[in-house]
C-alpha cells in the first residue's frame, strides 16, 4: 500500500489528510515536532488570555486519528532523501515515503536586529512560543512592560494578550499608521483610534533600533530608530511578519526560494515530492495573489487540493475570489474581493467609504472607475455573507447594485441596527446616485443553493 | 504537564478589584449574609424590612458590580481569565458553592423545615418566616418553602441578568433576549401566578405559570391537579385549556417558525437562570461526542417516561383506577416521576451542579419538553445557525461556550449549517465567534441541512464535483 507521509500536522497538512483518507485507503502518517495533535493555531491567543484551554483549540478528540487509520509521529525531521525516499528524525529515525507532502508552516521574521537572540525576545506562532510567554509575561509583577515590534495581525494579538494580563505594552509599528501598507486609511485610522482607546502605548513610523540586554542576557530595554529613545521592558514580541519555516529542506534536492516552489500542481521538482500551506511558493503568481500566501484558508484549500491530486484526480490548485478576516481587540473585519490601501491600489479602482459617526463602524467598498464592475469591500463591525460576496464577484456586478442589494449580504446577529440606508445615503451625496436599498429577500440569497 | 490544565497552572495573574467593583459585591454579600443568618435563625427586626432590604441589596449590589466590572472597558467579549478563576473553572469557589446550592436543593425538596417551613400549623422560621409578610402582601398567607424559592429565583434571573446585560451591552440579540426572560420570569412566573393565587385562595391550587407547560410540569394531568383546574371556575378551566393548546398546538407552531429558542433561551424559568445566573459556568459543558451520545440517549428517555407515566395518570383519572396491568399508578409511575425527574434531576443536579457540569444539564439531557420542541426542530423548522462559507479559522470559542456542549466547530469548519436538536439559541456562539461566521436565523427550509466536501473560497469546478 501507498505511503503518504506529511510533514507539519497544520491546518493544511492534516485537510490533506483527512482529505486523502475519504478518497483511498492509502498509509498516512502525519509528522510534526511541535504537538502530537493538531490544534488550531490561530486560537494561541485564547489560551492565554484564560477563555480556552489548550485542549479546546484541538478541533478533533484524540481518538479520531486512529479511528481515521491516520498515524501520528512526533519528532522533527532533520533531513529529506529524495533520491531514496525517507526521511531522517532528530533523534536518528528513519521513516520511508512513497508521496511526500511539505506542510512545515512559517517562521515569525527576525531581521538581525541586535539583541534579538536575548532571554525575553520571543515570537507568537508556535506552542513553545506560548509556553515561553507564559513564563516570561505570567503577569505584570514579573514583566512590567513589553515591546511589540510589528504592526500586523500576530502584533495586534500579541497586544491582546499582554493587555488580558494588564501588563503595559508599547507597539512599534513601522508604517505611519496601523496596517496602512494593507487597509485604506478610513480603516487604519479607526483602529488607531482604537488601539489608543485599549490604552496601549501605539508608536506609528518607529523602528526597532537594537534590543539592551542586563548583565544576565535578559531583555532590559529597546531603543528606537527614529527618536533614539530607549524603553525599559522586559519583553519583546517580534511580530514582523513571518517566511516559509523550511531551512532543513534547503540541504535537499527540493529547490526553493523563500518557500518551497511548487507548480500550479503543488508540485515541487522532486518526483512525489509537493508543498502546500504557508511553506509553498508559487513559481508564477495566481491572479492578485502573492506567491506565497500565509493564512489558514488557503493552507486548507491546498490541502484539499493536494489530496484530490494524490488519489489520482491531478488537480491545479485554483482558489476562488480572495477572502479573510481577523479582529483587531473588539472590532471584527471581514473582506471579500480585492481592495487596496491608498499606497498600493491601481488608478483605476476607486473607493465608497462610510464610517458610523460615533460607534467603530466603517465599510469601503472597491470599483472599477471606468466600468463600475464591483471589486471588493472591506467591512469594520459589519458582519457580511461570504456566500453573497463571492457570488457578485463571479457574476462581475457593478457598485450601484451591491449596494441596491446590500442588506442580503447583511450576516449581522438578529436585532442588530441596520446601516444599508445610511451608506446607500452617502454613496447617493457622494456620487450624485439615486439608488434606493431594496428590501431583503431570502430567495435572492439563497438561490446560490439552487 | 496535565492534559487537563491549561498552559498556566493556576490563577498567573490575580486582578485587583477596584473600589466601586468591591463596594458592589459587599452589597450584594451582605444581602445573601442576611438570608443566610436568616436560615440558622439568626434575624433582625423588622424581618420583613431585612427581607425587602436583601433583596434590594443583591439587585444594587450586582448592578454596581457589573457596571465597574464591564463599563471601563471597550464593549466586547469579555472572556478573559475564565479559565483561571477559581468560580469559573471548577476551583474551590465553584465546588464550595455547588455544595451549597446542592444542600439547598436537598433541603427545599426533601426537608423544608430547616428551611424554617413552620410543620403542623407551626409558625414559620428560619429563611421562611422573613418572606411572611411578602407572602401575605400577594396572597393573605404566611410564606411557605416553594414561595421563598420563587422569590430568590426571580431576584437571581433578575440580578445576574442585570450583569449579564453589562456584559454583552454590544449585543442586541442578547439584549433582547435577557430583557424578554427576565421578564417573563418576574410576571408570567411569579407576579402574575402569585397576585392570582391572591385573588382565588378559596379556591384549590393549581399551577398558573402558563408557560411551564406538560410535560416540564409533569403533574399538569395528575387527576388532583385536573380537579383543582376544573373546580377553579372560569380561570382554572382557562388554564386546562391553554395548558393543553399551548403544548399541542402553540408550541409546535413557534418551533417551526423559530426554532426551540423561543423557550428554551428566551422565557424559560429553567433557562432563564442558566441564562443569567449559569453564564460564568456556561463553558463547561463537556463537548465530547460520548456526552452527545449520552444525550441523545437520556433525554428522549425522559421523554418517553413521562408519556407512559402522563398515559397511565390518565387511564387512571377517567377509568377510576388506581392500577394498570397491576402496577399502581401512583407507587410505580407518578412518585418514581416526580422523585428521580422531577426533584433529582432538575433541582439538584440540574441547577446544584451548575459549577461543576455547567448551566444546561437538565436543559440538555433531562428536560422532556426540550425533548419535544428538539424533535420539532431538527426535523421540521425554519430555525438554523448558518455557517459563514468558509470563514471559519476553527479556533474553539463557540463550541467552548456552548451550554448545550454542541461541538459548533466541527459544523462551522466544514461549512455546514447547524441543525441540532439540543441548540437553545442562546446566541453566545455566534457572539464570541472572532469571524463573524455563525448567525442564528429563521430562513426557507430548503438547503437548511447542508453538508460539503469542499468549502467556499475554492475552485468552483473541484467544489462543484466534490458536493454534488
Ligand atoms: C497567532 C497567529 C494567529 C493567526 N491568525 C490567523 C487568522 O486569524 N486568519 C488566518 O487566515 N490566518 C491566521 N494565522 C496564520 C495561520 O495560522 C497559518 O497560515 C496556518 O496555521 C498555516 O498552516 P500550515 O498548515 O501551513 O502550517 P503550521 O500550522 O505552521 O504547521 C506546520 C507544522 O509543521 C511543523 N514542522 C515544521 N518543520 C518541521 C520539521 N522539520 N519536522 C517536524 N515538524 C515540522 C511545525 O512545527 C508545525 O507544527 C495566524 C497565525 C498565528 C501564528
Ligand atoms: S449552538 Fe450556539 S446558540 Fe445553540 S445552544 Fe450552543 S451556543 Fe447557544
Ligand atoms: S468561533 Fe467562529 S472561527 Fe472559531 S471555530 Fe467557531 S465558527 Fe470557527
Amino acid at each position: 500500500m501507498e505511503h503518504i507521509v506529511i510533514i507539519g500536522n497544520g491546518i493544511s497538512g492534516v485537510t490533506a489528510a483527512r482529505h486523502i483518507r475519504k478518497n483511498s485507503n492509502y498509509r498516512i502518517t502525519i509528522i510534526s515536532g511541535e504537538t502530537n495533535y493538531f490544534f488550531s493555531r490561530t486560537a494561541l491567543m485564547y489560551v492565554f488570555m484564560g477563555h480556552m484551554k489548550f485542549e479546546h483549540t484541538q478541533p478533533y478528540e484524540n481518538w479520531f486519528w486512529s479511528k481515521n487509520n491516520i498515524d501520528l509521529k512526533l519528532g522533527w525531521v532533520t533531513q529529506i532523501h529524495t533520491n531514496t525516499k525517507s526521511l531522517s528524525f532528530a533523534d536518528g529515525s528513519v521513516i520511508n515515503y512513497d508521496k511526500l507532502i511539505l506542510a512545515t508552516g512559517s517562521k515569525p521574521n527576525k531581521f538581525g536586529w541586535p539583541g534579538q537572540d536575548l532571554n525575553g525576545v520571543l515570537g507568537m506562532y508556535h506552542k513553545q512560543d506560548l509556553e515561553s510567554l507564559e513564563e516570561l509575561a505570567p503577569n505584570n509583577n514579573i514583566c512590567k512592560r513589553a515591546v511589540i515590534v510589528g504592526g500586523g495581525l500576530i502584533g495586534i494579538e500579541l497586544a491582546e494578550m499582554l493587555l488580558s494580563r494588564h501588563i503595559p505594552v508599547t507597539f512599534l509599528v513601522r508604517e505611519s499608521s496601523f496596517w496602512n501598507g494593507v487597509i485604506p486609511e478610513q480603516e487604519s485610522n479607526m483602529i488607531n483610534e482604537h488601539i489608543l482607546e485599549h490604552h496601549i502605548d501605539l508608536r506609528l513610523s518607529s523602528n526597532l533600533k537594537e534590543i539592551i540586554s542586563d548583565e544576565n542576557g535578559n531583555v532590559k530595554s529597546i531603543i528606537i530608530a527614529e527618536t533614539g529613545e530607549e524603553i525599559p521592558c522586559n519583553v519583546v514580541g517580534l511580530t514582523a511578519g513571518v517566511s516559509p519555516n523550511i531551512e532543513f529542506v534547503k540541504h535537499s534536492n527540493i529547490e526553493t526560494d523563500n518557500g518551497i516552489l511548487v507548480n500550479e500542481f503543488l508540485e515541487t521538482n522532486c518526483k512525489d515530492v509537493y508543498a502546500i500551506g504557508d511553506c509553498a511558493q508559487q513559481r508564477k503568481a495566481i491572479g492578485q495573489r502573492r506567491t506565497i500566501e500565509a493564512v489558514w484558508y488557503t493552507g486548507r484549500m491546498m490541502g484539499e487540493t493536494v489530496a484530490q491530486t494524490i488519489c489520482g484526480n491531478r488537480r491545479a490548485y485554483k482558489p476562488g475570489h480572495w477572502f479573510n478576516s481577523a479582529k483587531f481587540l473588539d472590532i471584527e473585519y471581514q473582506t471579500y474581493g480585492w481592495v487596496f490601501s491608498e499606497h498600493n491600489k491601481k488608478d483605476d479602482e476607486v473607493h465608497f467609504q462610510w464610517r458610523h459617526p460615533s460607534e467603530k463602524i466603517c465599510i469601503t467598498i472597491a470599483y472599477h472607475k471606468k466600468n463600475r464592475k464591483f471589486l471588493g469591500i472591506n467591512t469594520f463591525g459589519i458582519r457580511l455573507r461570504h456566500e453573497i460576496f463571492d457570488r457578485w464577484l463571479t457574476d462581475e456586478v457593478n457598485v450601484e447594485f451591491v449596494l441596491e442589494h446590500l442588506i442580503d449580504a447583511n450576516f449581522d446577529p438578529e436585532f442588530y441596527k441596520h446601516y444599508e440606508q445610511d451608506i446607500v445615503e452617502k454613496f447617493n451625496t457622494d456620487n450624485n446616485t439615486n439608488i434606493k436599498t431594496k428590501k431583503k429577500s431570502w430567495k435572492r440569497i439563497f438561490s446560490l443553493n439552487a | 504537564m496535565d492534559k487537563n490544565s491549561s498552559l498556566a497552572i493556576s490563577n498567573p495573574h490575580q486582578i485587583p478589584m477596584n473600589i466601586s467593583q468591591k463596594l458592589g459585591l459587599i452589597l450584594g454579600l451582605i444581602g445573601v449574609l442576611i438570608l443566610t443568618l436568616a436560615t440558622f435563625n439568626i434575624h433582625a427586626e423588622p424581618k420583613s424590612w431585612f427581607a425587602i432590604g436583601s433583596i434590594l441589596l443583591i439587585i444594587t449590589g450586582a448592578t454596581v458590580y457589573a457596571r465597574s466590572t464591564y463599563l471601563r472597558h471597550p464593549a466586547g467579549i469579555k472572556n478573559n481569565h475564565v479559565y483561571f478563576k477559581t468560580l469559573s473553572n471548577r476551583g474551590v469557589l465553584g465546588w464550595a458553592i455547588g455544595i451549597v446550592l446542592t444542600l439547598f436543593y436537598v433541603l427545599l425538596y426533601w426537608f423544608p423545615s430547616y428551611l424554617g417551613l413552620g410543620v403542623d400549623g407551626a409558625s414559620n422560621t428560619g429563611l421562611i418566616v422573613v418572606f411572611d409578610r411578602l407572602s401575605h402582601f400577594f396572597k393573605g398567607q404566611p410564606a411557605n418553602q416553594w414561595f421563598v424559592y420563587g422569590t430568590l429565583y426571580t431576584l437571581a434571573i433578575l440580578s445576574l441578568g442585570i450583569k449579564f446585560m453589562y456584559k454583552y451591552r454590544h449585543n442586541r440579540y442578547q439584549l433582547i433576549r435577557t430583557i424578554v426572560v427576565i421578564l417573563s420570569q418576574l410576571f408570567l412566573a411569579y407576579l402574575i401566578p402569585e397576585i392570582l393565587e391572591g385573588l382565588n385562595t378559596e379556591r384549590p391550587y393549581f399551577a398558573k405559570d402558563i408557560k411551564n407547560m406538560w410535560p416540564l410540569n409533569y403533574y399538569f394531568f395528575e387527576p388532583w391537579h385536573l380537579d383543582s383546574m376544573r373546580n377553579g371556575g372560569t380561570l382554572g378551566m382557562f388554564y386546562l385549556v391553554a395548558g393543553i393548546f399551548m403544548f399541542l398546538v402553540f408550541t409546535p407552531i413557534i418551533t417551526y417558525f423559530a426554532g426551540k429558542r423561543w423557550y428554551c433561551s428566551w422565557v424559560c424559568g429553567c433557562g432563564g437562570l442558566a441564562e443569567t445566573a449559569g453564564d460564568p459556568f456556561r463553558h463547561l459543558s463537556s463537548k465530547k461526542l460520548s456526552a452527545w451520545k449520552l444525550e441523545r440517549w437520556l433525554i428522549h428517555a425522559v421523554l418517553l417516561f413521562i408519556i407512559i407515566v402522563t398515559s397511565a395518570v390518565l387511564y387512571g383519572y377517567f377509568t377510576g383506577n388506581g392500577e394498570i396491568f397491576g402496577l399502581s399508578i401512583y407507587n410505580n409511575f407518578s412518585k418514581p416521576y416526580g422523585f428521580l425527574i422531577g426533584a433529582m434531576f432538575s433541582g439538584v443536579i440540574g441547577v446544584g451542579f451548575y459549577p461543576v457540569l455547567g448551566s444546561r444539564v437538565w436543559c440538555r439531557f433531562g428536560c422532556p419538553l426540550a425533548g419535544y420542541m428538539g424533535l420539532i426542530q431538527r426535523f421540521k423548522s425554519k430555525f438554523r445557525i448558518t455557517t459563514n462559507g468558509g470563514q471559519c479559522i476553527s479556533c474553539g470559542n463557540c463550541s467552548t461556550y456552548c451550554e448545550q456542549g454542541i461541538d459548533v466547530r466541527a459544523y462551522a469548519q466544514k461549512g455546514e449549517n447547524i441543525v441540532r436538536a439540543s441548540c437553545v439559541g442562546c446566541g453566545i456562539c455566534s457572539a464570541v465567534c472572532p469571524r463573524g461566521v455563525l448567525k442564528l436565523e429563521n430562513g426557507p427550509e430548503k438547503g437548511r441541512i447542508n453538508s460539503k466536501e469542499i468549502l467556499l473560497g475554492n475552485d468552483v469546478d473541484l467544489m462543484e464535483l466534490l458536493n454534488k
